[in-house]
């Protein structure tokens, strides 16, 4: 109750202090535009904004630990996503200096129009790609090798209890967590980009063909994806998976090809959908009767005509849909089914680890854990989404 | 006596590519209560922003940047946003182009006529309905008590844009900004709607901005006329002293537009075989049928022009004998010989000998494409040059079109302006050295000088190719210029054929007549005139439901 007071209290003191910025504004300014024609609402905004602005600066420079010794876990995790959020921007900003001044005229001018947002995508994708292309020579040691000593704490300070020898902590069966971590880069995102490819080979294909030839093809294979679609996608690759882990037998690289293609079929539903509608408002353009006029082919009419016009849709839905089949595998390994042990998998890490996490309120380094190899999925879902987002704006401003 | 609203030196900029570029360069103007300014000029020209800049409001990336608006002794630059919100809808209304796209489909059109009133305080709810069914009287709309509790999908467009007057009258404003209301109607349209929104704001001494590209138009319903190039104020008189003696050379290119006619050629010998026959040909699409035994012949080297308002199955003919609509019944033969109804079953060459040019160049031309790309395509698929060749034939095409190749061919068509778009599109389409094109609407959407360009291009090749053409439009100024032979199509059915000359003489087919005295001359009486010859009850949709 108390605290449901002191919010309407906090409120109704941020209404008050919209008002009075405004009022201020006003005589300050002597009634310029700005100040005169702005809503309460954009005050109310301003000082809202504001007062969550000092809040974060006071807790950030809360005291770490109470007195007794106890670590503040709130403190220590907002601090590390200060901290890391700072030094993104940072290395977001320095990688987008770093673009201006090096390479051809036309990528120099890529960077100056880039914003910090989409150069921090930029680089984050340039990162996981490298790591996962050279995982064997940057990882310490291999993805299955066990070691004795087994210290779940990261740090690699031994001051706090860490092993020196493993930077990052190991698992609970004494497997080096920073090299897991790299070649996951490899299974985990690899796997995904080969999966979304083939999702929108079949997707794309066919849902441009449904678009361009219409009549009994396109009842045919829409309704084949409705039948799909209304089947719940984790619960129906689940099943598949089952059935495909006793095909596959003791083989256990033909389950991850099973896994590629049953993940693959399940998410070109989504873009069939997609390419169905956007192909659907294309085809009814002058210039694509024209093309029929003239006699052109199926194969021109789609690759030439359609495609061109789609790719902005397609693009955008290729990176989500990339995130979503990442985490859709990460699930499926979570839940056992995805990637096999002992390939190093980021899903898979995040479950053998997840009930480090109930140790926050005591030993936030140990809860680190299961957040590291979950924020190398978080990182590159954000990461994509950014990189996404300008190529959306780039190619909807070239319209214009 | 002050002025309503006094425009004083006023410069607008808008925002493209991170810099300020001018729209209007020190325009000013005065106008009275009561009285009607007309501005014209072509796109691009600034009317609309100046139109918009009167209400003191500019759009998402336009600044005023000098100069001073006043309306009624107030200033509306610097007025707060608090005291415009008062101003606008009450004293100052606006009314958009397209009126279906500017009515909100989800409410019924008395639910947003009352808004305003409502709003502002002006009047109750019951009360602005009734005045509501009152405006709609007095705007001659059909059925006055019940076409306010429909759907604006459920109202034509001419009605609608009526609808959207008494919208804007609703509160009784002192100025009221037109911004193109007729251009997207029908000429038998049109002059309903220009007959009622000349009487209202007479009726109720409202000031009014009418902004138009239609000189015809703006002759029936300004006192005054401003022409506008380019943001640059070109002149301004009285309409009858600028309609009969206007000054600047840009403004006299303007009239003499209208004034672009070809000679008539002989007539055809009578045993020659026409290019394209239409016999007979009906259409339906699913079990509505659109073509009621539509014939017509067009011979080489002629322009054959299909007049009548949309609706009247003038595409649909068109389809027809591309093969997009398989006829259900009737023959469509090609010199001589008869083509398959589907397109699907022509061969490659009878596709080429027939080509297309379509009314919207923005959604003709693959925006993805380079126009080297967009031309090329037909010449290597027809002709099967490829590489040099090729691209040397793609020039020649441009140079026919009088676009300079160098500067254009490796251009997309958005970088292109609307005149040269539909260039390209004819380019293309010549690409296919085709006896027969299809001109679907091709001017409807230019310019009147751009529009003048392009007829006289299309002319100019019909004469050095033997082109003939089948030219759909509702224009009859078109006709006039470009035709050699008309066709009237009403409902599907073609009303009346023959030599141009004829069609233009009386006596026609009334639904002829009708069409021909319902296109806006440039006298300023013209309009009183028609309304007395017709009577107030007999125009519009009322005339053309009387015939059928």
């Amino acid at each position: 109750m108390s605290t449901l007071l002191s919010l309407a209290l906090f409120l109704v003191a941020v209404a008050a202090g919209g008002w009075a910025l405004r009022f201020a504004g006003q005589k300050a300014t002597g009634n310029a535009p700005g100040f005169r024609d702005m809503p309460f609402a954009v005050a109310f905004g301003y000082v809202f904004g504001a007062s969550l602005l000092v809040f974060s600066v006071w807790y950030f420079f809360q005291p770490t630990q109470t007195d007794a010794g106890v670590p503040n876990a709130g403190v220590v995790f907002f601090r590390w996503a200060v901290q890391f959020f700072i030094v993104s921007a940072v290395a977001a900003f320095l990688f987008r200096a770093l673009g201006r001044s090096v390479g051809t005229k036309g990528s120099r001018k890529l960077f100056r129009q880039m914003p910090l947002t989409a150069s921090f995508g930029v680089l984050v994708v340039i990162l996981y790609a490298f790591t996962a292309v050279f995982a064997a020579w940057l990882a310490p040691h291999g993805q299955e090798e066990i070691f004795a000593k087994v210290n779940v704490l990261p740090g690699g300070n031994a001051a706090t209890g860490g092993d020196p020898l493993h930077p990052l902590g190991t698992d609970q069966i004494g497997r080096d967590l920073l090299s897991r971590l790299i070649y996951g880069a490899q299974n985990t995102v690899g796997i995904a980009f080969v999966t979304t490819c083939l999702a929108f080979f079949l997707g794309g294909s066919l849902g441009f063909l449904a678009a361009t030839l219409q009549g009994w093809l396109d009842q045919v294979l829409s309704r084949a994806v409705d039948v799909l679609m209304a089947i719940p996608s984790l619960i129906f690759a689940l099943l598949l998976m089952t059935i495909a882990s006793a095909w596959a037998g003791s083989e256990r690289w033909l389950l991850t090809v099973y896994m590629i293609i049953i993940i693959a079929v399940i998410d070109s539903t989504r873009v069939f959908r997609l390419a169905r509608a956007v192909g659907l408002n294309i085809v009814v353009m002058d210039y694509i009767e024209a093309a029929k006029l003239r006699g052109e082919g199926l194969g021109y009419l789609i690759f030439k005509e359609i495609l061109p016009n789609a790719t902005a849709p397609l693009l955008a839905e290729f990176g989500l849909r990339f995130c979503f089949v990442f985490l859709t595998i990460a699930s499926l390994s979570f839940l056992g089914v995805g990637i096999q042990p002992p390939l190093a998998d980021w899903g898979t890490m995040v479950r053998d680890s997840a009930q480090f996490i109930n140790f926050a309120a005591f030993s936030p380094l140990t809860a680190a854990l299961p957040l590291l190899a979950a924020g190398a999925i978080a990182l590159l879902t954000v990461g994509v989404n950014f990189v996404v987002d300008w190529m959306l704006h780039r190619s909807s401003g070239l319209k214009e | 006596m002050s002025a309503l609203v006094e425009i004083r030196d006023l410069w607008i900029e808008g925002r493209s590519d991170e810099t300020w570029s001018p729209i209007i360069n020190g325009a000013s103007l005065r106008l009275n209560k009561g009285e009607v300014l007309g501005l014209i000029g072509e796109s691009g020209a600034g009317k609309s922003t100046l139109g918009l800049a009167a209400m003191g409001f500019t759009r998402d990336g336009v600044r005023i940047s000098k100069g001073s608006v006043m309306f009624d002794g107030i200033d509306l630059i610097n007025a707060s946003a608090a005291k415009k919100r008062d101003l606008l809808g009450k004293r100052i209304a606006y009314v958009a182009q397209s009126a279906a796209a500017s009515f909100n489909p989800a409410h019924k059109l008395i639910d947003q006529h009352t808004e305003g009133p409502v709003q502002h305080g002006v009047m109750s709810r019951a009360e602005s309905v009734q005045d509501g069914i009152e405006l709609y009287r007095r705007l001659r709309l059909p059925n006055p008590e019940e076409i306010g509790f429909r759907y604006p999908h459920q109202v034509s467009g001419g009605q609608l844009q009526r609808a959207m007057t008494a919208m804007a009258m609703s509160c009784r404003p002192d100025l009221i900004i037109f911004d193109e209301p007729t251009t997207a109607l029908d000429v038998t349209t049109q002059i309903e709607v220009l007959a009622s929104i000349r009487d209202i704001v007479e009726q109720f001494d409202t000031a009014a901005i009418y902004i138009t590209h239609d000189l015809a138009v703006v002759a029936q319903m300004a006192d005054r006329i401003k022409v506008l190039l380019k943001g640059d104020e070109v002149e301004e008189a009285d309409t009858r002293t600028m309609l009969a003696q206007p000054k600047e050379d840009y403004t006299k290119t303007l009239w003499a537009v209208r004034a672009f006619e070809r000679p008539q050629k002989p007539a055809v010998h009578t045993g020659a075989t026409p290019v394209v026959s239409v016999q007979n040909v009906s259409a339906a699409y699913g079990k509505i049928q659109v073509l009621h035994d539509v014939s017509f012949d067009i011979h080489e080297g002629r322009t054959v022009a299909v007049v009548g308002e949309s609706g009247s199955g003038k595409s649909t003919t068109a389809r027809c004998i591309t093969g997009l609509l398989p006829p259900t019944s009737g023959v469509i033969e090609f010199d001589g010989q008869p083509l398959p109804a589907n397109y699907k079953s022509r061969n490659k060459d009878q596709l080429r000998q027939a080509q297309m040019i379509y009314q919207m160049a923005d959604t003709a031309l693959n925006p993805r494409t380079t126009i080297g790309d967009i031309i090329g395509r037909p010449v290597q698929f027809y002709m099967g040059l490829t590489g040099k060749q090729r691209r040397r034939r793609v020039e020649e095409l441009l140079d026919e079109i009088e676009l300079p190749a160098a500067q254009y061919y490796d251009r997309l068509p958005s970088e292109l302006s609307g005149g040269q778009k539909q260039r390209i599109g004819i380019a293309r389409a010549l690409a296919a050295e085709p006896k027969f094109i299809i001109c679907d609407e091709v001017t409807s959407a230019l310019d009147q000088l751009v529009a003048e360009g392009i007829l006289k291009l299309l002319a100019r090749l019909q004469d050095d190719l033997k082109l003939s053409y089948m030219f759909i439009t509702h224009d009859l100024a078109t006709v006039k210029a470009i035709a050699d032979e008309v066709v009237v199509m009403k409902e599907g059915k073609v009303v009346e054929q023959g030599p141009k000359h004829d069609m233009f003489v009386p006596p026609h087919h009334p639904y002829t007549d009708l069409l021909l005295s319902s296109v806006p001359e440039m006298d300023p009486d013209w309009l009183t005139n028609l309304l007395n010859e017709r009577g107030v009850d007999n125009i519009g949709d009322a005339a053309v439901d009387k015939m059928s």
